[in-house]
């Protein structure tokens, strides 16, 4: 099972999606993904990149202007 | 990874070559492929101009088409704005305010549509009509008509026209 981070901050819509897709790929179901970014729009976008890819959201935070989800790999 | 069984479609139709609305499709195309959709593009009539890789190219053309070419953006960097463009002043202006942003670049789009396995389509009859010829047109390109278009959009659940 593995642990992967995704540092997408400073990249503007649509290359966070973009970028979490592309690692995603690589990786097996059971493992787990965490993604930061800061693009304002990525709190719904990666909400609805979870649904329409059939992922689970385990955890989203904000800290400073800086999302992070964890997203469990279905 | 999730979404095996059927795969959901998305088609665009790019007829526009102003940076401004190329770069909406293919926002939408390289989103529309990381949610998991088989996408297509197809480059129709003004549209092609999105594929041209630049420099000289050796293409046979009548003189209305050798106007055409002389006169058409020459790659994915030349296109202008389809509003306040001021002779490329205007396109000049918002490619810069997108660099200091970090909003990708129309090329680094392209690029991350071909990673996500985007299909881009140029169409055959417009580039009979325009004199564009396969060489000037960037490497992984099929080209064919509208009837393989059609036969995306009919089972794709969006399908859009940018123009």
């Amino acid at each position: 099972m593995a642990d992967v981070t995704v540092d997408a901050r400073g990249l503007s819509c649509p290359m966070p999606i973009v970028k979490l897709t592309k690692t995603v790929k690589s990786m097996s179901a059971g493992d787990s993904i965490t993604v930061m970014a800061d693009d304002p729009g990525f709190e719904p976008d990666v909400r609805a990149w979870i649904e329409a890819q059939g992922h689970e959201l385990d955890s989203l935070t904000e800290a400073d202007d800086v999302f992070t989800a964890v997203i469990n790999v279905r | 990874m999730g979404n095996t069984a059927t795969a959901q479609k998305a088609t665009i139709i790019v007829f526009a070559d102003t940076l401004d609305k190329v770069m909406a499709a293919f926002i939408i195309a390289t989103t529309a492929a990381a949610m998991g959709m088989a996408t297509t593009m197809f480059f129709t009539f003004w549209g092609l101009g999105a594929l041209k890789k630049g420099g000289p190219a050796d293409c046979k053309r009548n003189w209305m088409q050798k106007m055409l070419a002389w006169m058409l953006p020459k790659s994915p960097a030349s296109l202008p704005l389809s509003q306040l463009n001021m002779a490329g002043i205007g396109a000049g202006m918002l490619k810069k305010i997108m660099a200091q942003k970090k909003i990708a670049s129309l090329p680094e789009l392209i690029e991350s549509a071909r990673d996500l396995g985007v299909r881009m389509i140029a169409c055959q009859m417009s580039m009979d009509a325009m004199g564009i010829c396969r060489e000037e047109l960037i490497g992984d390109i099929e080209v064919a008509g509208a009837a393989t278009y059609v036969g995306e959009a009919q089972d794709a659940q969006i399908n859009l026209f940018v123009s």
